[in-house]
């Protein structure tokens, strides 16, 4: 027997034996009879379900149509129905809103007020990036923003940053038949793995989430690893910068921001707040999927993959684990431990491209960090993806530029290579000539911003 | 005084308390089943098995019906060609061939995936070109409306340019997808709560399907997520489902699509493609104009005839065209059935005739708007005041026309009276500062190889009422209560639009009360029967002047009475901040409902409104469908990058004429989401069918709708505010689809901005949705490096 604690909206909730991919989305209209959190993809990509949860880290604003209960165990959920302040009165963010005519239909606004609310206690300013993640379809959201900006110049109620985490501790979990494990530590996960190797590790459960509510599959055996400690955070030596496997996105991002920033203005565009908050960079790597967003800009710094399995460890160059679609170099019962990148002159561009700016899976993302010494290219790496069933580099391209002056001769001739590294596919994402022409236009795009010529239309004003 | 003010939505503080009500949040009884469809997976086809072992062995189920169970259970709004079930053959990828009934939505959906079906596959018609080759259409051939001699006009005319454009569909992403409730009653009766602009089909067809009297089905409706078009039929399935597995279970039954089943099952905006004739003289004056509309309609009729009539009746937009010739192909494909969406086609004519003007003037090497305006329809003729209002049509703003000239009319036979594009779009210009801005954009392009801006300022006039004559009509029945309370009832559905809200403004207005005076309750089939769908714009128009009726009855009562007991004119007897005057005897309102209780007065009352003026012949495509037009013109400035084809909008500046706004705040919400919802349509959003006639996006993760971001930085809102010449509710417009249609400056700034990344020696040929990969190819035949 296994049991589950959190609080919701400030209520201790204790529950036994749940099942290991009921989602919180489910269990609160379905079970708990709270109707306020609503369904509108169930897939993670409308915010609609929009919740706010929060443990000593702090808030954030999560989707609770792919957030499985035990990913729930020791922190505070808060939901629409627990806004309202102890006297019944709106919360900030509530007010603003129905000041603002932020609602026209209504049903996106429970979850936009979730977020808001997230948003005003963390202190966000970028309203468009922490609202991207929340669809609307009414409003075209001018009001809506309208009455972020106004919530934002008020403080968070007290009462609410009262409600933290519980001050009880999670549960280390007892294992049940089919409970899913709960491991606190990369010793305790190993163990696991080695035992279950068929098992399912679940960290963020963004896509593993997707497998549930849209493909009704049954995982089997899992374990839910976003607890585990020493698997979390970015190292930063003198030699190289260390992510664990447990690192959300959204912890990414600050800390590879004065390194790279180039990686960080991707990663503002990497799906939403509610799934960088929740995404780590050990899933998006495992995962293998070729449109994961963060192995080409790894692959790009040369970064290395750290695979453990029971005790014994192993370490490969990231572009390596990638063998083909939907296959890595991963033994059964091997994990990803971490991902480094060997300190280095920041030189990466990172160019996402898709149908929308934000929220949205890239078509072509290209990731460039050439070296130039003295007038010429002493070094090349260049990884993509959408390009090919897997996260890959461009060493034609590669080759084509080291050694050689870096002048627009140099990369018009680099251009024609782009062939011979890539063959990609067309689908409903982008056209294979599109992907080819796009993935050449950027290199002429990294060489032109290198020249001080403006190439970013997201830097343009009226 | 309630009208005319900037009110929040009434619902405004539930929604943001998560208190708002929708289907799937109301409680429903224990033992409650829930229902999912087993799809289509073929395009085309016979079934020639149908094992459904697994999925009735599966838990939780409790029962599971096909097409040889229930027969044809009619779910069309037009033609009785859907079956709810698939007959022995299927039509789309999607279709729906069986049904499972269970105890839980997520064992429905388990379950429904258990079906095993064998297809004998035909080769399906996915394309135009397939459609016109099978001549596979609705009704049969193409309509064709005509005035003078096209072909002869433009054979005369100095210049001669023609072109094809292509737009894509629209997926409608309510929020809220479907979503129905039935609970059986005793004797058969079913009460049925629906996610549905049309709660008066929903009752139709449910009676229908269970051969029982409307009188038998009550339909309540008290809200949707969002409808947009998408809720006007395709909710008929959902509630014809339900109540089938009401009847045999005799269980309430609840059916809500998960998304992507929502997005894969339901019909969509119709995808056009429009080719072109047209001649003008040197100023870029059209002389004759040829349209052939081709649009892909689907598997079943749907509302495709309405819908592709009123691409017709927007093919001029606001532009005068002597002699034209309109030719319109429904073409019958094996997809989901294409539907309502806002605007029902006028987009897409409208389209058509802005594509006309842009290519118009790059060919004649002039400003877009200049051709624009020189084609304009001449300007109004000065209107008779109307009964109430002491004012003259146009104020400020009156029109210029000479008196000798009469107003020019539409392709279709109706005089354009009300034409204030001329001064409207002048005071837009002036606003959005047009010509320094777009020297200023050139400016910047000569001096940015990669990046490249664009400007434009398009007009929009649509045409106000349903064009099947007979619905426009609407009902409301208004209760006041003995302590001056009043419950407000009518035919219209709230979806977000805010009618609920203007219609209480209406009532609150013609007693003289608070707004908190007036209840504001679910739309029910009970109450007021008969009723049209929300939709075509008419929500406010329509019911309001039916509450507004209701109403006056009432207050006609109340004063009769009141006179009567303090012997005093009628006249002298006044309702207006929340009292009652009698001559100088001052009542609260509760007092004088109170007496008129208290004297056997009735104060409930029906109110009933019909259109006037309007009058319409399809087949010829003649007459006057519409009452009036709503105006508006845009101003968009875009940016691209012409190495990948990316874009941002920069700055809108949109002047809208909603007459005068019954509530200029939902008014302008209307505005800024349905030019967002529109430029959505022409960029991001684009629907994929691979060749198998599988759509491929079918999910927000690849079907892409505005997101935040996308919103122009610079977003400014007016409202024109001139009373409407026509004696609507109020003097007010209606506004639920116009705005939509600003999106189509976006595009146009987008075209602009292409042809400024070559020596513009080709037009831009920007087909829709202008994604980044159609904008990449524009810039590459600019650049003759396509």
């Amino acid at each position: 027997m296994s049991a589950i604690s959190f609080l919701l909206n400030g209520t201790p909730v204790t529950l036994t034996d749940p099942p290991p991919t009921r989602t919180l989305l489910d269990w609160l209209r379905e079970d708990r009879g709270h109707k306020g959190t609503k369904e509108g993809c169930n897939e993670g990509d409308c915010g609609a379900c929009t919740v706010m949860v929060s443990d000593q880290r702090g808030r954030r604003a999560l989707n609770a149509c792919i957030l499985f209960l035990p990913q729930l165990d020791g922190k505070a959920v808060h939901t629409v129905e627990g806004l309202r302040d102890p006297d019944g009165g709106l919360h900030p963010v509530q007010q603003a809103m129905v000041d603002h005519h932020g609602s026209q239909c209504g049903f996106c606004t429970p979850g936009f007020v979730m977020s808001m609310a997230t948003g005003q206690i963390n202190g966000v300013t970028d309203h468009d990036t922490h609202l991207a993640g929340n669809l609307c379809r009414c409003t075209g959201y001018a009001p809506i923003t309208r009455a972020a900006e106004a919530a934002a110049r008020v403080p968070a109620p007290q009462w609410l940053l009262d409600q933290t985490a519980p001050d009880f501790i999670a549960t280390a979990l007892a294992q049940g038949a089919d409970g899913g494990a709960n491991p606190r530590t990369a010793d305790d996960l190993a163990a696991w793995y080695l035992a279950n190797p068929d098992g399912r590790l679940i960290a963020g459960a963004t896509d593993v989430g997707l497998w549930v509510t849209k493909q009704l599959r049954d995982l089997g055996p899992v374990a839910f690893i976003a607890g585990v400690e020493d698997l979390r955070g970015v190292d930063v030596t003198d030699d190289a910068i260390r992510i664990g496997a447990t690192t959300t996105f959204a912890d990414l991002l600050p800390a590879i921001a004065p390194h790279h920033p180039g990686f960080a203005v991707m990663l503002r565009r990497f799906a939403s707040a509610q799934v960088r908050a929740a995404a780590t960079v050990g899933g998006n790597i495992a995962n293998g999927s070729p449109i994961g967003d963060s192995p080409p800009a790894l692959i790009a710094l040369d970064a290395t993959l750290h695979l453990r399995k029971g005790d014994s460890r192993r370490a490969i160059p990231l572009a390596d684990f990638f063998l083909d679609y939907g296959k890595q170099d991963r033994a059964p019962g091997e994990f990803v431990e971490a991902v480094t990148i060997p300190r280095q002159p920041d030189r990466l561009k990172c160019y996402k491209l898709s149908k929308r700016f934000d929220q949205d899976i890239s078509a072509v993302l290209g990731c460039f960090n050439i070296t130039v010494a003295d007038g010429a290219v002493t070094r090349a790496r260049i990884a993509f993806g959408g390009m090919a069933g897997i996260p890959k580099r461009a060493l034609h391209v590669e080759a084509a530029l080291t050694g050689q002056p870096w002048t627009q001769a140099t990369v018009d001739a680099a251009l024609s290579a782009f062939a011979q590294d890539f063959t990609p596919l067309s689908d409903m994402r982008a056209s294979a000539d599109y992907r080819l022409q796009a993935a050449r236009n950027l290199l002429i795009r990294y060489f032109l911003e290198d020249q001080g010529i403006a190439t970013s239309v997201l830097e343009v004003e009226a | 005084m309630s009208i005319h003010k900037p009110l929040p939505h009434d619902a405004a503080p539930l929604h943001v308390t998560g208190e708002a009500r929708y289907v799937d949040d109301i409680p429903t009884p224990a033992g409650t089943l829930h229902l999912a469809f087993g799809l289509s997976t073929v395009a085309h086809g016979d079934i020639t098995a149908l094992d459904l072992t697994a999925v009735r062995a599966a838990p939780g189920v409790v029962a599971v019906l096909t097409g040889a169970d229930i027969g044809h259970a009619d779910c069309s709004p037009s033609n009785n060609d859907e079956p709810l079930l698939a007959l022995g053959s299927v039509h789309y990828v999607g279709q729906p061939v069986f049904l499972v009934v269970a105890d839980s939505h997520l064992a429905a959906r388990k379950a429904a995936r258990l079906g095993k079906i064998a297809y004998d596959e035909k080769p399906a018609i996915l394309t135009y070109e397939d459609a016109i080759a099978a001549n596979a259409r609705f009704e049969e051939g193409p309509r064709i409306w005509s005035r003078g001699d096209a072909e002869g006009a433009i054979a005369r005319a100095p210049r001669v340019i023609e072109g094809r454009l292509e737009m894509g569909g629209q997926e409608h992403f309510y929020l809220e997808g479907q979503a129905a409730l039935v609970s059986p009653q005793e004797g058969g009766d079913m009460h049925v709560v629906s996610s549905t602009q049309h709660p008066t089909e929903i009752q139709h067809k449910v009676a229908h399907a269970l051969h029982i009297p409307m009188h038998a089905v009550r339909v309540e409706t008290r809200r949707m997520g969002g409808g947009f078009g998408g809720k006007e039929s395709q909710g008929n399935h959902l509630a014809i489902a339900c109540a089938l597995a009401a009847r045999l279970t005799g269980k309430p039954c609840k059916m809500r699509y998960d998304r992507d089943d929502d997005m894969v099952v339901t019909g969509k905006r119709h995808d056009f493609r429009i080719d072109y004739r047209v001649g003008v003289d040197e100023s870029g004056r059209v002389l004759g104009i040829d349209f052939v509309h081709y649009t892909r309609a689907g598997w079943s009729m749907d509302l495709t005839l309405p819908v592709a009539d009123r691409a017709m009746l927007h093919a001029d937009n606001a532009y005068w065209l002597p002699d034209v010739r309109i030719e319109s192909h429904r073409l019958r494909t094996n997809m989901c059935s294409a539907t309502a969406y806002r605007g029902f086609g006028g987009p897409q004519g409208m389209l058509g005739v802005e594509r006309v003007m842009d290519h118009i003037a790059h060919a004649l090497g002039l400003d877009p708007l200049a051709v624009r305006k020189a084609n304009f329809y001449r300007a109004a003729t000065p209107a008779k005041s109307g009964p109430g209002t002491g004012k003259r049509y146009g104020g400020a703003h009156s029109p210029q026309a000479p008196a000798h000239e009469g107003p020019q009319s539409t392709p279709y036979g109706q005089p354009v009276e009300d034409f204030i594009l001329h001064e409207l779009v002048a005071e837009l210009e002036k606003t959005a500062d047009y010509a320094a801005r777009k020297a200023a954009v050139a400016d910047w392009n000569a001096r940015n190889p990669v990046l490249k801006k664009g400007i434009a300022l398009t007009p929009v006039k649509f045409g106000i009422s349903f064009t099947l004559t007979h619905l426009n009509q609407a009902g409301a029945l208004v209760h006041v209560y003995q302590d001056g309370s009043i419950h407000l009832n009518h035919g219209g559905t709230e979806m977000g639009q805010g009618l609920f809200l203007k219609l209480a403004q209406v009532a609150a207005h013609s007693f003289g009360v608070p707004l908190s005076a007036v209840k504001i309750t679910a739309t029910d089939t009970a109450k007021v029967p008969n009723t049209s769908a929300t939709a075509a714009s008419s929500g406010s128009d329509l019911n309001g002047m039916a509450v507004k009726a209701a109403c006056d009855t009432i207050r006609g009562r109340i004063a009769a009475h009141l006179a009567e007991r303090y012997q005093c004119a009628t006249d002298l007897v006044r309702f207006g901040d929340g009292v009652v005057m009698v001559d100088d005897r001052e009542l609260s309102f509760a007092e004088a409902a109170s007496s008129a209780y208290e004297a056997r007065v009735s104060l409930s009352s029906t109110g009933f409104y019909a259109t006037p003026k309007v009058a319409w012949d399809r087949i010829r495509g003649w007459g006057r469908p519409f009452f009036y037009f709503a105006y508006g013109a845009a101003c968009s400035e875009v940016v691209i990058d012409t190495l990948t084809g990316e874009n941002r909008i920069l700055r809108v500046d949109i002047l809208h004429d909603a007459g005068a706004s019954l509530n200029p705040a939902l008014d302008k919400g209307q505005i800024e989401g349905g030019f967002v919802q529109g430029a959505g349509w022409l960029t991001t959003e684009e629907l994929v069918w691979d060749d198998k006639g599988r759509l491929r996006t079918h999910a927000p993760s690849t079907y892409k709708i505005p997101a935040c971001g996308d919103r122009p930085r610079v977003f400014n809102v007016d409202l024109w505010n001139h009373e409407n010449r026509e004696e609507t509710i109020h003097r007010s417009k209606a506004v639920g689809e116009p705005p939509f249609m600003h999106g189509i400056s976006v595009l146009m700034a987008l075209s602009h901005a292409v042809a400024a990344s070559g020596d513009g020696a080709v037009y831009a040929d920007l087909h829709a949705p202008a994604t980044a990969e159609r904008i990449l190819a524009a810039v590459a035949r600019q650049r003759g490096t396509a």
